[in-house]
């Protein structure tokens, strides 16, 4: 594998009412994807809490993920708008930090969409692979 | 009240009435040609003479004009009558030989010949004046009018000449008796085309609804048109429905409304769309009248459409060969991949009424015959037994022929063959498909589609009439394509579950609901702007906000946003959470 073995650790928050559905779909419906992401279920991606994201990169993620319903179509209305937001003020965040604003995704996720749920996580994984381990993972000697 | 006698019979009239009006409520004919209910009486046509004997003014005169009076005695077929009447019909049969109504009238007064010979024996107008009061006391156009005297009159536009003062509404060819007047298809004066649709501007647009009710073009009507024309100037035009109506029923004045209900549970049925299959153009559609969709062809097969129910090509002749093509849009990655399921079974209905009505040949191609309904495989059996040639086999390509034929070409999978068959008429079954402004449906209901386009119910299996938005069901093919038997059945599943969530008269809410720590909660209120429900309030009194739990759907947007970490999603709290997230890297990868 390239990246000398490196296999990434990838965190997402998956909405209950759109990605999680298209995820469990997808796994159903024997989509292949690769088995670095490891789903938080939440009602909407409203709840994630930026918290969330940064105990995720402190404690050794590669990556982290937050993917629900496309924008309009939110089953709370507007909680993924809130996300977006909140994404979108974290990520100068990360960068000034040193992770890296391309560590953390936003993806808009049907449940209808299954096939681009299982795209999304590889490109997504392949993306963390090509950028190599968190700063914060080397510096624990995790690997 | 008067009293009068017409041909010794006593008859009772009201004040105001014409002899002609009185003598016809009572069986009495009087011929006439300029006469019109819906007109004003207007005497140029001097057919409906009759003989005053006593009261009034005595001797001959137009029944039409002729007001009743008190004791007014008339005789409507006396030996003057019917000489006068001779005598007019010799000079109208003179001047439109060729005209059936009036050989036929007066061959009722027995000339069988006319009397004077003429130059212009195709001559149709009688000069009775039908258009010309149409076009000014009905539509309010005033393009019509009479020109010249004598034998020279006529009737046309001012100076004969085109005028854009017509409307183009038809109405005098509607009036006129002798059939004398054509509207000629010119671009300009061609209102809407409107193929295969309604025929006038007020219609039923359903024969079996109930209350049966027409309704009014406005697009067609000539008062509607006359009133956007003139911007309200002539907005009292025509209004012959109004007139003619005995109800009473007809309203010009009605508008749409936005009528606001509070309810309880709402029932989706929004229902399909037709895929206009011109997107694919191997089927050509669009390019030849002669290739209509199963739509159209049920509208043409329709005993109030346009041929009265008979199934004509666009020639307006009986089809000898007729081809029926399966699955256009359907089952297919070019357009949907799903099956529509309905067309299978209208398609053998179709071809079975055109086995009935023309006695045409019949060819379906189809790829499966998908007969799976209660008695549907029975009846594609006797379809087959009626003489209907199968092919099995997409119908992949529609040609229009020079001479205007249509061949279809398809792969018989039976023979392993290309198969071509050269028809009169093509018929698409083609897909129906989520409406085009579904999403903004979706959008009002926070209902999710499923990738086909149809709204997605909350469970495929065991909750097929829900949705994820508690309270919204879907009924009918708003979920999926479906046939009616099974539509009624969906439909009447929603009805139930909309009666027992009624019923019940309270609703269960789910216990994953946001909680405040009033102790925490420093009243900051950025919670307040976020709540979609607006289920958290602000407490004045104790300067806190609190949830109110029956609103919270528990999104947990508050509970990401609040600074003082004072708000907890119940089963989704910050401790859950970040304990699975550490729990994820306990283990190494």
């Amino acid at each position: 594998m390239s990246n000398n073995g490196f296999e990434p650790r990838i965190v997402a928050f998956m909405c209950n009412w759109c990605t999680y559905s298209a995820a469990d779909t997808a796994g159903v419906s024997r989509m292949q994807q690769p088995p670095n992401v490891d789903i938080v279920r939440v009602m909407c991606t409203g709840r994630v809490d930026p918290a969330f994201i940064l105990k995720a990169l402190a404690l050794g993620a590669d990556g982290v993920l937050v993917s629900g319903c496309h924008p309009g179509q939110c089953h709370y209305q507007k909680g993924n708008l809130n996300a977006r937001r909140r994404v979108m003020a974290l990520k100068p965040f990360l960068e000034a930090v040193g992770i890296g604003q391309d560590r953390l995704r936003l993806e808009w996720v049907a449940a209808s969409e299954a096939p681009k749920e299982a795209e999304v996580v590889a490109e997504f994984t392949e993306t963390i692979r090509q950028l190599g381990p968190s700063p914060f993972r080397r510096r624990q000697g995790d690997d | 009240m008067a009293t009068l006698i017409i041909d010794g019979q006593e008859v009772h009239a009201e004040e105001g009435q014409t002899i002609l009006e009185v003598a016809r409520e009572n069986g009495i004919e009087i011929p006439t040609l300029c006469y019109h209910p819906l007109l004003e009486p207007y005497g140029a046509c001097r057919l409906c003479v009759v003989e005053i004997v006593a009261g009034g003014r005595p001797g001959l005169q137009t029944s039409c004009t002729y007001p009743i009076e008190e004791g007014l005695e008339v005789l409507t077929r006396s030996p003057s009558v019917v000489e006068a009447r001779r005598v007019i019909l010799g000079l109208l049969l003179s001047r439109t030989p060729n005209v059936e109504l009036i050989q036929d009238l007066a061959r009722e007064y027995g000339i069988t010949e006319p009397p004077f010979p003429t130059d212009t024996p195709d001559e149709r107008c009688v000069l009775c004046g039908h258009c010309v009061r149409t076009c000014a006391e009905l539509v309010k156009a005033h393009v019509l009018n009479f020109s010249e005297r004598g034998i020279e009159r006529r009737v046309g536009p001012p100076f004969l000449e085109k005028t854009r003062q017509c409307i183009g509404c038809g109405a005098c060819t509607i009036m006129c008796p002798t059939g004398a007047i054509e509207i000629v298809m010119e671009r300009d004066a061609v209102y809407k085309e409107k193929p295969l649709g309604p025929t006038s501007a007020i219609w039923v647009p359903s024969m079996q609804a109930v209350p049966r009710v027409p309704v009014i073009d406005t697009d067609a009507c000539i008062r509607f048109r006359q009133d956007d024309r003139t911007e309200g100037e002539i907005a009292d035009a025509c209004g012959a429905c109004q007139m003619l109506c005995e109800a009473d029923a007809i309203n010009f004045d009605q508008e749409d409304e936005i009528i606001e209900l509070e309810v309880g549970t709402i029932v989706v049925a929004t229902g399909f769309e037709m895929w206009d299959p011109a997107q694919l153009s191997q089927y050509s559609y669009g390019k030849s009248p002669n290739i209509i969709t199963g739509m159209e062809f049920e509208r043409l097969s329709n005993a109030g459409g346009v041929t009265g129910g008979e199934i004509l090509t666009a020639e307006g002749k009986k089809p000898e060969r007729v081809a029926i093509i399966h699955c256009v849009g359907s089952r297919d990655h070019n357009a949907h991949p799903y099956c529509s399921r309905i067309c299978c079974m209208y398609s053998l209905k179709q071809a079975h009424l055109v086995r009935d009505k023309t006695g045409a040949e019949v060819y379906e191609f189809y790829m499966d015959m998908r007969s799976f309904g209660k008695a549907y495989e029975e009846f594609y059996e006797r379809i087959q037994e009626e003489d209907v040639t199968f092919v099995r086999g997409r119908g992949a390509e529609v040609e229009v022929l020079p001479d205007g034929k249509l061949r279809v070409t398809g792969e018989d999978a039976d023979l392993g063959q290309v198969v071509h068959a050269d028809v009169d008429m093509v018929v698409l079954s083609t897909a129906i498909e989520a409406p085009h402004d579904a999403d903004r449906v979706a959008s009002l209901f926070g209902l999710s589609r499923s990738e086909d386009g149809f709204f997605a119910e909350a469970h495929p299996k065991m909750r097929p009439v829900e949705t994820n938005t508690d309270g919204v069901l879907l009924a009918g093919t708003v979920q999926g394509p479906r046939d009616v038997p099974d539509t009624v059945a969906h439909a009447g599943a929603a009805a139930s579950m909309a009666l027992a969530l009624l019923d019940k008269g309270e609703v269960t809410i789910s216990p994953q609901v946001a909680v405040v720590d009033e102790k925490l909660c420093s009243a900051c209120k950025t919670c307040l702007s976020l709540c979609p429900y607006t289920a958290i309030s602000f407490i004045e009194e104790e300067n806190v906000v609190r949830v109110n739990e029956a609103l919270c759907k528990g999104c947990g947007t508050c509970v990401a946003s609040c600074p003082a970490g004072a708000i907890t999603a119940r089963h989704f709290t910050d401790r859950q959470i970040l304990a699975q997230i550490e729990g994820l890297f306990r283990v190494p990868a």
